[in-house]
């Protein structure tokens, strides 16, 4: 993918904005991550920084939507609710949300949270309490299959989600009301809120899992294009199909910080006091240090 | 009410094709007129209140009308959460329907009984709760909210033959409906119980105290000016509710009198104390809980003598 960079400045003190020529890719994503997050001075950064290449390709080439308010839009649903600012930066490269807009983020009054708010347009519901977009996505299908809608639905989840019982309530009723407009992402970074996936609950057999759910599973580099793109190319629409397929899951292996070394080997720069472990960037935000080594090494990604 | 509830939804759906049913997994021998006439409709979404909150959340987004089912409960407590989130948190017009208020499900016992629900779900502000007190005004709230483009709550019970006397199958949201009128003591009812409620104020009739009582069917809008202005004529209130005492009708009540600061002492017959383990039909639990008909004539006499006229 042909990246057209405008980022110019390593100093966060240069405002950084977005103009007409400003493409949806990975690397702007990431780099509107930082340099709003760095702002706002709040963490999550990890988990955004690890969702851009979806986002990317979902908004760049999957989802179709005209308008944020058409009613025929597909429907996308960060169940991760917590990875909200690379979700605004997608929408602002988008031109939805105006730049004076994002630079609201975790300002007072903002309906720009860390956790994505459906009165913000872009937005089709609000999320933050996880195993709840999920359940979400599946009335969202189900209600397109009942209009005769083209409408498909699309639900990026995490895998600290799958401790939740109520997103196996939502895959066993896709499963059986076979829900093939309906493609769930699971991005499977290794981590939730207190550590490894695989010391809280492992769940490392993730695609066995959903298989036996009777879902139809991928598995693809989460930070490859072209595997995300073949991916997410096979979801259908309930009118051309009919009830006769399955819900589709694309278990995407992703990188915890991707993008930035010292977050990805989960390493707490200038807090040396804390052990060394990727979920530290789940919580902490960047130091002026911090931000200067993230900012150049996203800068010269290939 | 079931009958009722299924008869109108019936009505409301040939005439509205928004309209979708979703249970979770309840209503056997009650759903069947509904699933018959709009098989598409109705969806059994299993054993899952959580999903089949969030699946109405996202059915009502793209502009469909969900009704969704379940006891009392398990419509309204276990997915508490979603119900906040979603709907509310949306407002999106999805209706939880709670089978069976107060101790309707009597001998399944404590984990059936309703005492809680309307207390919880009065916290959330965006949710309109309708508590019809039998199938008449059950029929007519139901059909008159339909309209409605927020979200509601209706927390009705399982009989249909019982109806409050005077009621005539009257509702209007955010106000109260008199069925009696008195000038000694006003009795405020709410949901099934309410039967209990005029039959004890025609007993005090005959013990010469005469009881105005009002019927309380909804929230979200309160009925503060109803309530106000009729407490404004009296100088003690008991209200009577098969829900635990914090939160419900008489908290309700309490709060009208201390913010208008009306001279009207307030006493609220309600579910003072945790389940004890036992369970009985719904006449046993009134009487245990001091709901009863003569339960409420005791607590007015009592009530009457400690009060100067």
């Amino acid at each position: 993918m042909t990246e057209i960079s405008i980022y110019c400045s390593l100093d966060e003190r240069a405002a950084d904005t977005l103009d007409c020529t400003d493409k949806l890719t990975p690397k702007r994503i990431r780099q509107i991550v930082l340099r709003e997050s760095k702002r706002a001075n709040v963490g999550h950064i990890g988990s955004c920084l690890c969702v851009a290449d979806i986002l990317a390709v979902l908004y760049g080439s999957v989802l179709r939507i005209g308008s944020p308010d058409d009613p025929e839009r597909d429907r996308f649903i960060l169940s991760k609710g917590h990875a909200a600012l690379a979700l605004f930066a997608t929408l602002a490269l988008k031109g939805w949300i105006p730049e004076a807009t994002l630079e609201t983020f975790c300002g007072d009054d903002s309906l720009l949270g860390v956790h994505p708010d459906a009165e913000l347009p872009g937005v089709d519901f609000s999320t933050g309490s996880l195993g709840q977009g999920i359940c979400m996505a599946v009335g969202a299908a189900l209600a397109a299959r009942l209009q005769g809608s083209e409408r498909r639905v699309f639900c990026l989840i995490s895998d600290g989600e799958c401790n939740e019982g109520a997103t196996w309530e939502a895959a066993m009723f896709a499963a059986h009301h076979r829900l093939d407009n309906l493609t769930v992402i699971l991005d499977l970074n290794g981590q939730q809120a207190m550590g490894a996936t695989r010391d809280v609950l492992d769940c490392s057999n993730m695609a066995e899992r959903w298989r036996s759910f009777q879902w139809r599973t991928s598995e693809v580099d989460g930070h490859s294009h072209a595997e995300l793109a073949g991916a997410l190319a096979r979801t259908g629409t309930c009118t051309a199909t009919g009830p006769t397929g399955q819900p589709h899951i694309v278990l995407a292996r992703t990188i915890f910080g991707k993008g930035v070394s010292y977050m990805e080997q989960g390493v707490p720069f200038t807090q040396d006091h804390l052990p060394v472990q990727p979920i530290n960037w789940h919580y902490l935000p960047m130091s002026a240090a911090e931000y200067r080594i993230a900012v150049s090494e996203i800068e010269h990604a290939q | 009410m079931r009958r009722a509830f299924i008869g109108s939804l019936c009505e409301l759906a040939a005439e509205d094709d928004r309209i979708v049913l979703l249970t979770g997994d309840l209503g056997y021998l009650a759903m069947e007129p509904f699933r018959d006439r709009f098989p598409t409709r109705f969806i059994n979404v299993g054993v899952a209140e959580q999903n089949l909150v969030g699946i109405a959340t996202g059915m009502a987004e793209a502009g469909l009308r969900p009704y969704v089912y379940s006891i009392a409960t398990f419509a309204a407590l276990r997915p508490f959460e979603f119900i906040r989130n979603g709907p509310v948190m949306h407002r999106l017009p999805v209706r939880i329907v709670g089978m069976g208020g107060g101790f309707d499900y009597g001998h399944a016992g404590p984990t059936h009984y309703a005492t809680e629900d309307i207390a919880v779900l009065r916290t959330l502000p965006g949710l309109g709760i309708v508590i019809p007190a039998d199938a008449g005004q059950a029929a007519t709230a139901l059909r008159l909210t339909a309209p409605l483009d927020r979200p509601l709550y209706y927390c009705l019970g399982r009989d249909d033959s019982q109806t409050v006397k005077n009621l005539d199958g009257r509702f209007e949201s955010g106000r109260i409906q008199m069925v009696r009128e008195g000038g000694d003591l006003a009795l405020i009812s709410m949901g099934s119980v309410s039967m209990e409620t005029i039959a004890a104020a025609e007993e005090l009739s005959a013990r010469g105290i005469e009881a105005a009582v009002a019927i309380v069917s909804s929230f979200s809008p309160d009925p503060v000016r109803d309530i106000s202005a009729l407490l404004a004529r009296f100088r003690i209130a008991i209200t009577v509710e098969a829900q635990t005492s914090s939160g419900g009708l008489g908290a309700f009540v309490g709060t009208v009198i201390a913010t208008e600061g009306l001279p009207c002492r307030l006493k609220m017959l309600a579910v003072g104390s945790s389940p004890d383990g036992t369970s009985g039909n719904q006449s046993e639990r009134w009487r245990k809980y001091g709901l009863d008909r003569a339960s409420i004539v005791r607590s007015a006499c009592s009530a009457m003598e400690r009060i100067p006229r």
